[in-house]
């Protein structure tokens, strides 16, 4: 094979790992290489393991000379920063988690290393994922590595940044309110959000509860499949965890689009989108009705009120969530001398959470308050209904919805920091699959003055089989997830 | 305006943050003008329309309580900032 091993996909490293061309280590060790040659750049990982990576990747190799493993057996991945990993810093973006090594294993993570996986480490996010650029990082803001000047998307945008650059096979991140499908639009990689309730989130470090799922960050949607398979699941220590069946998604890639009815929601191009990304959006549409799906116009009405209902119930939930950054248990504690209790709660967490952070628990600790909370929370969580019912109803028309996953490519660093509303408008088509628990997915699918352009697809809770089946009929047709960037 | 410098000093008391006057007139300004955003929901009538908490009606998530394994003390204290071995150690409360 001609490429080098960083531009392979899973699938491809999958093949040379079992017909015992190269070994885990190697290409362990050759990922670890590309770390060391660009991450300097890219900045996508808080922490590189590369002792525990070669450890795994040993322990891989000895598994498939004997002819066993499991489908991620000896694959290089990343995890998000806010995913636990038992003995490796975890540390969700935020200085008041610094120095946090959690004592266990996020379920996924559990279920991922039973799978294979070689861990090179973790992903930069926004702190507490809550961002859109990762410029909320406590440590440092990942750049895009399509043009080194842009976001990469956040709040999961060092996982995405990361596979686009290929310093891992695949990535796992989480998506609160766009989190996966952003940051993977802009990268121009595949970002799969499951359903609500499909993967564990167990080990996850809350940020709005019944908003938070974990899901995938890959170079093809066949690849994406592989993962998630690995990640869905039951988990009884989770009890939003939905006790159902995990379907065959790799076999679900080939059923084609023919006869599919797919939606197409006028709100989303409505939203001061730019041309370009109108363009190769509406070109990736054609292509599906190409190969066969009825294309239908339909319309979500309350899409335009998504924006200030989740930025009710997200920083609502959060507020709650981080109540447990008290300077007591882990984390940051800044103890002063003679100081008492209530002083060292004030001190922790007015100096350890980021001004994002800070800016959302004043919001959602307002919402939630007394003589507010009918007229904010009461009220949002009234619209969500609404929300939902417009998708519910659009799911009786159509078999899936497609359109953009952002009205613009990554902006600059730096464009949009000290303006909230605006660094919120970024995830305005995004945010109501949230709000109604659906699954959704980025994929790449044309340019916007050099930057990546994602398609969104959106399909019924627990069609994650529909959304794959459409984005991969669209892989086979096209050859945008085979382009990389120049690093 | 939606909420005063004063309110804000109280939400901040609320949540266990500590504001500098610099930060409190920066976080004035900015959540009003988030508040004024999220007026546009009184655009709709909601009188008749139930509230969604979760997108999913899950059931069946409760079981009866069983002993199974957990931590020991030196992983739960692990990361303690304090601790006496047995017990999280905190600063004077009165």
């Amino acid at each position: 094979m001609a490429s080098a091993y960083h531009d392979l996909t899973l699938a491809q490293a999958r093949e040379l790992l079992d017909q015992g061309e190269v070994t885990s280590r190697e290409l362990t060790q050759a990922m670890l290489e590309r770390i060391e040659a660009v991450d300097g750049q890219v900045r996508a990982y808080l922490t590189v393991t590369p002792e525990l990576a070669l450890d795994m990747a040993e322990a891989a190799d000895e598994l498939l000379a004997q002819g066993q493993g499991g489908p991620l057996t000896g694959i290089p991945g990343g995890i998000k920063d806010v995913l636990c990993t038992q003995g490796v810093t975890t540390t969700c973006g935020s200085k008041i988690l610094e120095n946090f090594v959690p004592p266990y294993d996020a379920f996924l993570v559990k279920q991922l290393k039973e799978a294979g996986m070689v861990l090179l480490g973790k992903h930069n996010m926004d702190e507490f994922a809550m961002g859109s650029s990762t410029e909320n990082s406590g440590f440092f803001t990942t750049r895009n590595p399509w043009d080194l000047d842009a976001i990469p998307g956040g709040s999961s945008g060092g996982s995405a940044a990361s596979v686009a650059a290929g310093t891992c096979y695949f990535a796992v991140g989480t998506d609160t309110g766009g989190s996966i499908r952003q940051p993977a639009s802009h990268c121009g990689v595949v970002g799969f959000k499951p359903t609500y309730g499909r993967v564990s989130r167990f080990g996850l470090v809350a940020f709005a509860s019944s908003l938070d799922q974990a899901g995938p960050f890959t170079r093809t949607v066949a690849d994406a499949a592989a993962v998630l398979q690995v990640i869905a699941g039951h988990d009884p220590s989770d009890s939003t965890s939905a006790p159902r069946k995990v379907p065959d998604y790799t076999a679900a890639l080939n059923q084609g689009v023919q006869g599919l009815k797919l939606g197409v929601p006028q709100e989303f191009f409505a939203t001061g989108i730019e041309p370009e990304v109108e363009a190769a959006v509406n070109k990736a549409i054609a292509e599906l009705a190409t190969q066969g799906a009825e294309i239908i116009e339909i319309s979500l009405p309350h899409t335009e009120y998504a924006l200030p209902v989740y930025y009710i119930i997200a920083p609502a939930e959060a507020s709650s969530n981080l109540a447990r950054y008290d300077g007591v248990k882990y984390g940051l504690s800044l103890r002063a001398e003679n100081a008492d209790l209530m002083d060292m709660y004030l001190t922790t967490r007015s100096q350890g959470f980021g001004d994002e952070v800070i800016r959302r628990i004043m919001l959602g600790t307002y919402a939630l308050s007394a003589g507010y909370y009918e007229a904010y929370y009461g009220k949002a969580g009234q619209v969500r209904t609404l929300i939902k019912q417009d998708f519910l109803d659009a799911f009786n028309q159509v078999d899936a919805i497609v359109g953009p996953v952002a009205p613009t490519p990554a902006f600059d660093i730096g464009q949009r920091v000290d303006d909230p509303l605006q660094m919120y408008m970024s995830d305005i088509c995004t945010l109501s699959t949230n709000l109604a628990g659906l699954p959704g997915m980025s994929l790449p699918c044309g340019f916007s003055g050099g930057r990546p352009v994602g398609l969104q697809i959106i399909a019924p809770h627990f069609a994650e089989e529909t959304m794959l089946a459409i984005g991969h009929a669209y892989q086979q047709a096209t050859d945008f997830h085979w382009q990389r960037p120049e690093i | 305006m939606k909420i005063t410098a004063q309110e804000v000093a109280h939400v901040a008391a609320l949540a266990r943050l500590e504001l500098d006057p610099e930060m409190t007139e920066k976080l004035t300004g900015q959540l009003n003008e988030i508040l004024d955003a999220m007026d546009k929901l009184n655009e709709l009538d909601t009188s008749s329309v139930p509230s969604t908490n979760h997108a999913l009606e899950l059931t069946g998530a409760m079981r009866p309580d069983r002993v199974s394994g957990g931590m020991d003390h030196d992983q739960a204290l692990a990361n303690a900032p304090d601790s006496d071995g047995q017990s999280l150690v905190v600063p004077k409360v009165i």
